[in-house]
């Protein structure tokens, strides 16, 4: 059974999460700067009431940040409590991946991707890359160090 | 109804319930793989319903529990593997239970129903030996619905797990009679329900001042109707998270009487105000406290029979708790007619555990001393007995009132008896706020935390704040206030010295005031809480936050976080007052304010801040001679000088160039005196562990990792015979 991806792109990657873990895909939205926190938390959202956090996903990935004339889109992400906004470049197409198309990323990739990349898609064209929606708010101890 | 009553309805609705639950659970177990979690989750209802039962004096439910229990303890630990006939005898215990429990439910009695055959086959089952009945369901004679169950789980085979088809064939045998009248809701969904109503008392707030703006009568009919019903709303829902605090005072009777007969003592407790409502995660924060308040009044406050009677009270003593509401807050009062607290033992303790210094203690009143217990590692009691005086207590329960936005507050007439009196919120989950502006962003400060405003304009603006080593402080009524800057805390650069005004919002955290100069101040707002996400956790200045009425996020500040991370409150104080753990360890240190300085020989010492009304430079021309002593005017006063250098038997001073004299305004029972020093280095406030070089030496400790002298100013000035008629005696301003 093939499973579906929200894809979106951050610099020149191609990400996917699993559909089901995404709860909705907004605009930018006007956000509270949060003194004092991790620099991958950009601010806080208000979602219709509900708080969420937005987590700089090219800051997470280190890569420098989106050029000023461009505001980056939410991808709300489900949890368990709350939801977090991972800050996203550009929203792509929701697509369908057959399980043949999965490979583990490779063992030479390195850095912050290392952790957030649960394996990787060959799409014509482009590579996919599957996050694992867990790690992607967990870089407190990666912050720390 | 009586308290019995109260009782055993809980007990039936709880096991009802329980059984339903074990029903379902039962049923799943023919498919599970891995049944571990559900054994253990009936194994803990049945055990449950065992223990109340066993209290309440039912034996037969108990005996039936019983035999379940043993059954299930077996399949728990693995020695048994459920199977059908097991979960068919399983299911027949608990429709027996039922049977029971309705019985008890309408006629108050268990009923005199043998239930011989259902223990022998369950303690049959417990031993491993299988039924010899072929094919058959052993269960089928033994209780009738037991074989409508058998049918059911034929039925149900298909439906999987889903409690609420599992349920429904068993609605029908029961009476729809008392289970009926409550029903057990998530709190989640509540929270959610809470949440939405807080967001649409915005949406409301916006749509009212539209509303107001336009003259349209239509439009304006129907705002009000929105806001009445609204109100309403937001009112019911609130309703629903309430729970009459009588639901935690229930357990106080047998609490009390247990710990009397332990203690000797005999102790009549009266609870007035039950009904006082509150929210339910306020209930659940105060439960403890409360417990530990009442353990002590028995433990400490009330006296042994035979003293009572000898100092001509009753033999019994009382202990009364009140609730009620006042002012938007619930007090509840914890009183006694014991021998209350004795100021003078609190002091020699609080001196002798190095929780104050015999200076400090000198001044306070008697109010302030016996609220000293409130203190980590303060614990008058004689010896240590198993319920109390191990000093980790009531430290522990003001850290957990404040925590919820509270206040205690200890009252005492010796011989007379004690009061313990705790203000606490309605509800956590909508608090008035003052918002106010730091570095372009909004900030809410929980109200609770709030002393005073102040506002410095023009030259007060910049003379009114000095600064020691970096320090800001504010002469606020001829108290030094340490100043935080918000902005700069946040990480907005450091501060402009020349703001035309200065906004500073005074604070009160763990009995430590302090200043937070903020760039604007609003208003004052009702505010919903919502708690930040996990990642954000660790930020502890934040409590929160909260969505404005423009739709936007502000923060609110946790204000004990931010004395933290600006060291107003030293940390290794704070953490005692968490933990408890150091308790030890913090009777030994102590943490004060203290103001460090160089003598004019270079000697660094340290005297307590609160000692210091003010810091002055004076002119040496100033100085004028009175007799011997060095004396200037000073406010309309005669404040005698004393050289410190000098004084402690070190080199003379010699006059600076410029004729500039560092003074330290010392003040102590309202008398004055400047002692001349070389340098002010910093405030600090730090544990810190005294000790003596020498006898008769000023003791050390190490401060800021240097070893500094600490000046017992009251020694020094009574080795200089400096007696009160050169000593000011105007009143400090």
């Amino acid at each position: 059974m093939p499973t579906q991806f929200c894809t979106f792109y951050v610099g020149d990657l191609l990400f996917g999460i699993d559909v089901k873990m995404v709860q909705e895909v907004m605009r930018y939205q006007e956000m509270t700067r949060v003194p004092l926190s991790s620099p991958m938390i950009r601010g806080l959202i208000n979602l219709r009431g509900q708080l969420v956090t937005a987590v700089d996903m090219r800051r997470r990935l280190g890569l420098p940040p989106l050029s000023t004339d461009r505001l980056p889109m939410n991808v709300i992400i489900r949890r368990e409590e709350d939801a977090v906004s991972v800050l996203v470049d550009e929203i792509g197409d929701v697509i369908d991946v057959g399980a043949e198309a999965f490979e583990r990323p490779p063992e030479t990739l390195m850095g912050a991707a290392r952790e957030l990349i649960r394996s990787v898609c060959k799409l014509e064209g482009a590579l996919l890359l599957v996050l694992d929606a867990q790690q992607i708010t967990a870089f407190d101890a990666v912050n720390a160090a | 109804m009586s308290e019995t009553e109260e009782v055993i309805k809980e007990f039936l609705v709880e096991s009802c319930e329980g059984l339903d639950r074990i029903d379902a659970d039962l049923i799943a177990l023919e498919d599970d793989t891995a049944p571990g979690p559900r054994i253990a989750n009936i194994f803990r209802t049945i055990h449950t319903i065992k223990g109340t039962s066993g209290f309440l004096a039912f034996p037969g439910v108990e005996a039936i529990a019983h035999a379940g229990e043993n059954l299930l303890s077996r399949l728990r630990d693995g020695a048994l593997l459920p199977n059908p006939e097991i979960i068919a005898a399983l299911l027949a215990m608990a429709d027996v239970l039922r049977g029971l429990l309705s019985n008890i439910e309408t006629s108050g009695h268990e009923g005199n129903a043998e239930h011989e055959a259902l223990l022998a086959l369950l303690s049959r089952l417990a031993n491993g030996e299988a039924t010899a009945s072929a094919a058959g369901d052993p269960a089928e004679n033994l209780a009738q619905p037991a074989e409508r169950r058998a049918d059911f789980i034929e039925l149900s085979a298909g439906v999987p797990e889903d409690p609420e088809t599992v349920k429904e064939p068993l609605e029908e045998g029961r009476s729809p009679t008392l289970t009926d009248a409550t029903i057990r809701v998530q709190v989640g969904l509540l929270d959610k329900l809470m949440n939405l109503v807080g967001e649409l008392v915005l949406a409301r707030n916006q749509i009212l001042q539209f509303a107001a703006a336009n003259d349209d009568a239509t439009l304006l009919g129907a705002t009000q109707r929105l806001n009445l019903l609204t109100t309403e709303l937001q009112e019911g829902i609130m309703k629903t998270r309430m729970q009459p605090i009588g639901s935690i005072w229930n357990k106080f009777p047998r609490v009390v009487r247990e710990l009397a007969r332990a203690c000797k003592k005999e102790v009549i407790l009266e609870m007035v105000g039950k009904d006082t409502d509150l929210d339910r995660s306020i209930i659940e924060a105060i439960k403890d406290p409360l417990t530990h308040i009442v353990r002590n009044s028995i433990d400490h406050g009330i006296e042994k029979p035979a003293h009572r009677v000898e100092v001509g009270k009753r033999r019994e003593g009382t202990l009364r708790l009140h609730a009620f509401h006042e002012g938007g807050k619930v007090n509840i009062e914890i009183s006694d007619d014991g021998g209350g607290i004795d100021p003078v033992r609190v002091r020699a303790k609080a001196i002798e555990r190095g929780v104050i210094t015999a200076e400090r203690a000198v001044r306070m009143s008697d109010r302030e001393l016996i609220n000293l217990i409130f203190l980590p590692g303060f614990s008058t009691a004689e010896a240590v007995s198993n319920v109390s005086g191990r000093g980790v207590g009531m430290d522990v329960v003001r850290t957990n009132i404040e925590r919820i936005g509270g206040t205690v507050d200890l009252q005492s007439v010796p011989g007379a008896g004690a009061t313990v009196r705790i203000k606490i919120p309605l509800t956590l989950a909508i608090i008035p706020a003052l918002i106010v502006t730091a570095a372009g962003e909004r900030y809410a400060i929980p109200q609770v935390s709030l002393v005073e405003l102040v506002r410095l304009d023009g030259s007060e603006s910049r003379g009114g704040i000095e600064t020691i080593h970096g320090t800001s402080l504010l002469r606020l009524r001829g108290n030094l206030l340490p100043l935080v800057y918000l902005g700069e805390l946040l990480g907005d650069g450091p501060h402009s010295g020349d703001q035309t005004e200065i906004n500073v919002v005074v604070l009160q955290s763990d009995e430590r005031r302090f200043g937070l100069v903020v760039d604007g101040i609003i208003d004052t707002e009702e505010i919903v809480v919502k708690p930040l996400g996990k990642e954000l956790k660790r930020v502890t200045a934040f409590a929160g936050a909260t969505i404005m009425g423009d739709g936007r996020v502000a923060l609110i500040l946790d204000v004990l976080g931010i004395a933290q991370s600006a060291n107003v409150i030293s940390e290794s104080r704070d953490r005692a007052l968490k933990t408890g753990t150091q308790i030890a360890q913090a009777t030994e240190d102590h943490a004060e304010a203290l103001l460090l300085f160089r003598t004019t020989d270079g000697r660094r010492m340290a005297i307590p801040l609160g000692m210091v009304a003010r810091l002055e430079e004076i002119s040496s021309e100033a100085i004028e001679r009175a007799g011997t002593e060095e004396v200037v005017q000073y406010r309309g006063d005669i404040l005698p000088l004393v050289r410190l250098s000098s004084a402690l038997g070190g080199a003379a001073d010699q006059d600076t160039k410029n004729g500039a004299l560092q003074v330290i305004v010392y003040s102590q029972g309202g008398q004055r005196i400047g002692l001349v020093v070389g340098e002010i280095l910093d405030i600090g406030e730090e544990a810190v562990r005294t000790r003596e070089v020498r006898r008769g030496a000023a003791p050390v400790a190490i401060v800021q990792g240097r070893v500094t002298e600490f000046l017992d100013v009251g020694t020094l000035l009574a080795s200089l015979k400096l007696n009160s008629v050169t000593m000011s005696t105007g009143e400090i301003n």
